[in-house]
């Protein structure tokens, strides 16, 4: 965190008040949210601080000025996703007081795993990137620039994407089928 | 900004994702935690897509979108297929392998 710290303070690039804040904002709204997926007693609870984390995600894509990116995220997670975890909580008759156990008593194991992760990765991190700076003038990319590369360098990816969708709903049908 | 803000902030979103796929019994919820997890690389990419000013890094972000959607599909399906079985979408009772 210092060298965070005194990367910012002699830098002489303009500091981006506003944007900072509201990153702040978010990030806090989104870490809060996370935890409380994970940890709440209730599903649909956990599908709604769901929605409030991709929600959260989809504008910081907008802070990064991936504008296209953060439509498809609202229109397929938010839109799609989430709707589809909704069908399942209600398709298995998930507890909705609290009453059946969602977690495992190895919280402690799970947490240790985790929080050692994190400590991992933040060094790692702040090793590699410590004082980088994302351009100061971020314009929001367009999408004709995402469209020329989806159709154009990464054409074959694509296309394998489209059959692997198609392969997976296929087969999720057969799968839950009752026969 | 700083990237590290961002990528920060994905860390921590992959680590309590990892956090609910070790401690949560519940089907439905390991893919949720799943979810977390898939979201965090995304933040990733498109901060990195922001640094380098290349584009590959948002289609890529398209990409795991998509995929994810895909992965939802079929994990709920297995999942409704688990609770037709057992009666129950806790995935402790899922031993069957268990010597």
């Amino acid at each position: 965190m210092t060298v965070l710290l005194a990367a910012a303070a002699n830098a002489d690039a303009p500091v981006l008040v506003a944007q900072n804040v509201a990153f702040g904002i978010i990030a806090a709204i989104m870490v809060f949210s996370a935890i409380r997926v994970v940890t709440t007693s209730n599903v649909v609870h956990a599908a709604v601080y769901l929605v409030m984390v991709l929600a959260g995600a989809a504008s910081q894509f907008i802070l990064l000025g991936a504008e296209f990116v953060a439509i498809t995220q609202v229109l397929v997670y938010i839109g799609a996703i989430v709707v589809l975890f909704l069908f399942g909580i209600m398709l298995t008759r998930a507890p909705m007081e609290g009453t059946e156990k969602l977690s495992r008593d190895n919280w402690l194991v799970a947490g240790a795993t985790s929080v050692v992760l994190l400590a991992l990765l933040v060094y790692s991190l702040i090793d590699g990137f410590g004082g980088d700076r994302l351009p100061a003038d971020l314009a929001p990319t367009s999408t004709a620039a995402v469209s020329d590369s989806i159709f154009g360098s990464y054409l074959v990816p694509f296309e394998v994407l489209s059959v692997l969708l198609l392969v997976a709903l296929i087969g999720a049908i057969v799968i839950a089928r009752r026969d | 900004m700083l990237l590290n803000e961002f990528l920060l902030l994905a860390a921590a979103l992959f680590c309590i994702g990892v956090y609910g796929v070790i401690s949560r019994r519940n089907g439905v919820l390991v893919l949720m935690s799943i979810e977390l997890i898939l979201n965090s690389v995304n933040i990733n990419l498109v901060a990195f897509s922001a640094m380098t000013g290349a584009v590959s890094g948002q289609v890529f972000a398209l990409f795991v979108i998509a995929v994810a959607a895909a992965e939802v599909g079929v994990g709920l399906a297995i999942v409704l297929a688990i609770f037709r079985l057992y009666r129950s979408v806790d995935i402790d009772d899922v031993d069957l392998m268990k010597g």
